[in-house]
């Protein structure tokens, strides 16, 4: 069985366990929860998620700001399992160093729930982790893309996050397989916008001059919303169309880009769900209730957005969560 | 000179620097429980002598013997295989570090490959006790009194090399009290019979504690003897080449007319700096200011000129109160200084010549009456000229010309704000012979066209040649005031040396 | 007059120029394709001068510090502050001149926040704008609440996006302040005695000047360079990105500084090159853009170039080149 399909069936299934009428109660029970800190968006917005979540089943959550630092984590967690919670969530800064206090934590018996990021640890040192398939969020965008544009000759520019960075490498692989074997589409130019708006733009300015003034680009696509946000502007100082002249798909389906759906000056995002805690609190809900082991990994839905689906509605939703 | 029993000797020593000659045949002899003190003004090559016993320089020519056998020194850590300890004026431990381990730096007692800190540490208290120190040896340097880093520095010197001992300045930052101490220290390891060499520029404490005296004179063995048959108005003759007995009063002129009084400072002083002064300074007069290096002239010269603030006593300039707490008072006044330390507080280095010459009055006018480029050239060359600055261009940096040059621009710079009153510390010093006479020629014009000068010199036919006025500064003090035929380099002499010789 | 534009335009650095750009028309050869585009000119060049603008502006301000034997890391914080400041004033409903005031101020403020530091509790400069450094950004994520605050106020979008006689927004505005400020440091004697100062504090201090005012003004002119950038940066994507405006500009408006000759000892110093070498880097980055290098290799090419473009203006060089070329002109 490839890794690929191991990872859509867990999708699969992380789907039918939060449909699913997994429903148990779990008001009332501590839970601890180490974030990494608020460096983003999108990391502000998984924190009132969580909380929401939290709030909805009646769990009383301890927030723990790490501050971007491993150490101040740890700590945390340690405090979790001194004052005794239920179960302790973390997302974890980074992927090393945590055995110690992961084993301190199965010693208490308390069971730990990665969110958004895998440890090089043991895999019994914790219960599951919560994550989203950063290749799958570039299949999604790549296969949105070939079934826009049909057979029609289609020359992609790129908009890469930072680097050597995860995601970066992941939703590059993720769409190339995507747009594999559809000989009408190639990606043309690629560049790292550091996932930033304005070395978005600053990109995006550069490749619409090398390509005959954005004239032979067909679509842009971006590692997240951000860069596009930056790109769309770029496109439309250089008197072109966004969503029109030139395609815009990019991944995150944070409240901006929507904002720019619906105003039909970018075309599609890949939604990376802020919402890894309600699946968390669903297995541990479940594996109180009647004592069963969740998956190791959870990947959470990678689900397309586009003008069709209320972009005014997803904004409105969306704005106040933090992002 | 092949004297049998020296500790330590310099044969024949020459050390020459491009076409410097630092040491001129020098020989230096130190016996075995004596203290040596080494003595001249600066640049007359102790501190060359020293680098040389000590293997921080090769001579030119000449041998260093260890104990009656010639030896080479190759670097310090050589000189202390053959006993050879040196404490500098800066201590040069390491304030972070405990007191126990920068005594055993680099030699450390190890068991199992690693520093045995127990026993490191009792050694310690068993050294520190026989230098009189009831310290923690696991405290850290830094906390100490520089006193007590002193005598760690010394111990841990003796530790390592155990035959000689040089102290360069060792008591230039410690008060009365600590430097009776140390030489309690010093006497106890000369009866353990150590050879060592003081250096230093208080004279009291060359008469306190050494035996013996050498005196260097621009690179040059001028006399090695005993001191019991020495006074101090002899080691400062020697020292500064001035032969009492043949310099009578020089020809004194009429006495020259003098104008008002310009600035008068009343118990004017510093705190650990220099003792309260009282001094005027009329229109049309030079006024020479004597002393040995760190008799407390400089510091005069700054507290005067508001480079240091006084704290205490009051200044009047023509007759009004002044204050004056920094530079920008001073020359708002009128005044005007030129640095002992060229390098580090006169010249811009890379700035040209002229940048150099109109950076004052620039600095006088303020920011926004900008002298253009046409201007400062008008008065970079006029003063230029006037001075007999030898510059390729105007628009050369500084630092590429000779150190009279750089001086006659640093005057210049001064002379182009028409200044009142100019303070002049060592304006002559290092300085080629040609821009020597040009610089006391502008001393003697300036002081014609009514300026009013201070002008702190070790030149004693100098100062002589064009004060109406000097006064002797000694151990942070003004001691004397020399009037009329006391103006000679004798009676200077005399002044510098001991206060209570009849000065006027 | 003439004779000393035309030795300026020999400068090592408008060589290096010179330069860089030819490589991008061999790599590009439509780099310098410039056409006219709803009222605006268009072209890898003008996108030099637009995004070279934000790191001109930081290097004209940082140049100054750099004189006196200083260094301001924290003009990228600064920048994201101001923008902060200014986008959140707009959002919540304040004219944008009273916005952009504001994040003038807080530039201003801070700059000479940190002038106070150096000039009067005599802190290393490099230590005492670490602290801004490090907090400003803190600050500037406290005032968007970790949001990016997004607007349309059309001035602040005019500031970052508009153009004017054809020309950017920003590249105008920087031109603007190249000229101010070097007539502010050539006009009046501030060049010379930030030089002085520079050189040798010491003998400045002796020589009449007050340092410590000269300090509080350099640094202060830092924050208020860094300020503008910030508005203009904001204005360009439209909304504040406390995260990632002015991410490590400090360290490039340094370089830039560098490139134009001034040397981090402080001393000489020169406004228009320190551009030059702001514009060097841009032409550099938009080189690789359009380049189509593989990602990967930016940096490399980066750092490549930088080493010799350095070379070039290094002293060796100098002396390998006729000095008559070489010699830059003194302060006038």
């Amino acid at each position: 069985m490839s890794i690929v399909t191991k990872l859509a069936l867990a999708a699969g299934l992380a789907t039918a366990l939060s449909t699913a009428a997994f429903a148990q109660d779990i008001s009332g029970k501590v839970i601890g929860f180490s974030q990494i800190g608020s460096e983003s968006g999108w990391r502000a917005a998984e924190t009132s998620v969580t909380r929401q979540e939290a709030e909805a089943r009646g769990v009383d959550l301890k927030f723990a700001d790490a501050q971007q630092k491993q150490e101040n984590q740890i700590k945390a967690i340690r405090g979790f399992i001194a004052q005794g919670v239920d179960a302790i969530l973390v997302a974890p800064v980074v992927a090393t160093g945590w055995d110690e206090v992961l084993a301190e934590a199965k010693e208490a018996e308390i069971p730990v729930v990665l969110l958004d990021r895998g440890v090089d640890a043991s895999e019994d040192l914790y219960m599951t982790a919560v994550m989203s398939d950063q290749v799958l969020e570039g299949r999604v965008a790549g296969e949105w893309l070939v079934n826009t544009v049909g057979t029609e000759e289609c020359k992609v520019v790129e908009l890469q996050g930072t680097v050597g960075s995860s995601p970066a490498i992941s939703r590059k692989q993720g769409f190339e397989e995507a747009i594999a074997g559809h000989d009408n589409i190639s990606i043309i130019r690629s560049q790292t916008g550091d996932f930033t708006r304005s070395k978005g733009k600053e990109v995006m300015e550069g490749f619409i001059k090398a390509e005959n003034g954005g004239a032979d680009i067909c679509a842009v696509y971006a590692h997240n919303d951000d860069m596009a946000v930056g790109a769309i502007q770029a496109i439309k100082d250089a008197g072109l169309k966004p969503g029109t002249d030139i395609l815009v798909v990019s991944i995150d389906a944070v409240p901006d880009i929507f904002t720019a759906i619906a105003a039909g000056e970018a075309n599609a995002t890949v939604e990376l769900t802020p919402n890894m805690a309600g699946p968390a609190f669903d297995a541990l809900g479940a594996y109180w209730a009647n004592g069963t082991e969740p998956e190791k990994f959870i990947i959470t839905e990678s689900k397309l957005y586009t003008a069709e689906d209320d972009p005014a509605g997803e904004y409105e939703r969306r704005k106040g969560l933090g992002y | 000179m092949a004297e049998a029993g020296y500790a330590l000797e310099a044969r024949g020593i020459t050390k020459v620097f491009g076409l410097h000659v630092a040491l001129d045949n020098v020989d230096f002899g130190l016996r075995p429980g004596e203290v040596h003190a080494l003595l001249g003004e600066n640049g007359a090559g102790k501190s060359t002598l020293i680098k040389i016993l000590t293997g921080a320089y090769q001579p030119t020519l000449g041998q260093v013997v260890a104990e009656g056998v010639p030896v080479t020194l190759e670097n310090p850590q050589q000189a202390q295989k053959y006993g050879i300890g040196t404490v500098y004026q800066e201590v040069n431990l390491l304030p972070n570090r405990s007191v126990a381990e920068n005594l055993f730096l680099g030699h450390q007692p190890t068991r199992f490959g690693l520093v045995h800190r127990r026993k490191m540490e009792q050694d310690s208290r068993v050294i520190l006790k026989r230098y009189g120190l009831d310290i923690d040896p696991a405290s850290e340097l830094g906390a100490h009194s520089v006193a007590v880093q002193q005598i760690v520095a010394i111990a841990r010197a003796v530790e390592l090399s155990g035959k000689v001992l040089i102290l360069d300045e060792p008591t230039a930052s410690l008060d009365r009290n600590e430097v009776e101490r140390l030489f309690e220290i010093i006497r106890d390891l000369k009866s353990q019979g150590l050879a060592i060499v003081f250096i230093t520029h208080f004279l009291d404490q060359v008469f306190a504690v050494a035996d013996r005296v050498t005196i260097l004179r621009n690179g040059k063995l001028i006399e090695t003897r005993a001191l019991d048959d020495m006074t101090r108005t002899d080691v400062v003759r020697l020292m500064l080449g001035k032969d009492v007995a043949f310099s009578g009063a020089t020809a004194v002129e009429d006495a020259r007319p003098l104008g008002d009084v310009l600035v008068e400072f009343k118990n004017y002083g510093r705190k650990r700096s220099v003792h309260p002064f009282n001094i005027s300074i009329h229109k049309g007069e030079v006024v020479g200011v004597a002393g040995l290096l760190g008799s407390g002239r400089t510091e005069m010269a700054r507290i005067m000129f508001g480079a240091d603030a006084a704290d205490e006593g009051s200044v009047t300039v023509a007759g009004k109160p002044a204050s004056i707490a920094r530079p920008t008072d001073a020359i708002a006044h009128g005044f005007g200084f030129c640095p002992e330390d060229r390098k580090a507080e006169g010249i811009f280095g890379d700035l040209s010549v002229r940048e150099n010459i109109v950076i004052a009055l620039q600095g006088k006018l303020g920011w926004f009456s900008a002298l253009n480029r046409d201007e400062q050239m008008e008065i970079a060359g006029k003063f230029g000229e006037a001075m007999d600055i030898r510059a390729a261009s105007l628009d050369m940096p500084i630092k590429l010309l000779s150190g009279g040059n750089q001086q006659k621009a640093i005057l210049s710079r001064w002379l182009a704000t028409d200044p009142d009153f100019l303070i002049l510390d060592e304006p002559t010093r290092g300085i080629d012979v040609g821009a020597h006479a040009e610089i006391v020629r502008t001393i003697n014009r300036l002081r014609d066209e009514g300026l009013a000068l201070v002008v702190i010199s070790s030149e004693l036919d100098e100062v002589v040649a064009y004060s109406s006025r000097i006064v002797v500064m000694r151990d942070r003090e003004m001691v004397a005031e020399l009037n009329g035929e006391n103006i000679n380099p004798g009676v200077i002499v005399q002044a510098i040396a001991n206060h209570r010789e009849p000065a006027a | 007059m003439m004779r000393r534009f035309l030795s300026a335009l020999a400068s090592p650095q408008v060589i290096a120029l010179v330069g860089v750009l030819l490589i991008n028309w061999l790599l590009f050869p439509n780099f310098f394709r410039i056409t006219w585009q709803d009222g605006r000119l268009f072209g890898s060049v003008i996108d030099v001068l637009n995004r070279g603008a934000p790191v001109a502006i930081l290097a004209i301000g940082m140049v100054g510090v750099i004189a006196t034997k200083g260094v301001d890391l924290s003009v990228g914080a600064v920048m994201a502050m101001a923008g902060a400041v200014a986008a959140t004033m707009v959002v919540a409903g304040y004219p944008a001149p009273v916005a952009v005031a504001a994040a003038l101020t807080v530039g201003l403020l801070c700059g000479l926040w940190n002038g106070f530091l150096v000039a009067v509790l005599d802190i290393q400069p490099i230590v005492a704008t670490l602290v801004l450094m490090v907090a400003g950004r803190g600050i500037a994520q406290l005032i968007t609440e970790g949001f990016i605050v997004t607007f349309n106020d059309p001035l602040l979008i005019f500031i970052g996006t508009g153009s004017f006689l054809g020309l950017p927004m920003a590249a105008v505005i920087a031109i603007c302040l190249l000229i101010l400020v070097t007539l502010l440091v050539r006009r009046t004697a501030l060049g010379l005695f930030i030089e002085a100062v520079g050189v040798n504090r010491a003998a400045a201090s002796l020589a009449g000047i007050r340092s410590r005012m000269l300090l509080f003004l350099v640094y202060g002119l830092s924050g208020l360079c860094a300020a503008i950038a910030g508005i203009i940066v904001a204005g360009d994507i439209r909304g504040a990105d406390a995260n990632n405006a002015g991410l490590w500009l400090e360290l490039d408006a340094i370089l830039a500084v560098v490139i134009g000759g001034t040397s981090l000892l402080g001393g000489r110093f020169s406004v228009p090159l320190a551009v030059v070498g702001a514009i060097i880097i841009q032409a550099m980055n938009t080189g690789i853009l359009v380049s189509g290098f593989p990602p990967e290799f930016n940096l490399i090419v980066k750092a490549a170039l930088i080493f010799l473009v350095l070379i070039i203006q290094s002293p060796m060089a100098s002396r390998l080149v006729p000095t008559r070329l070489m010699t830059r002109e003194g302060s006038k």
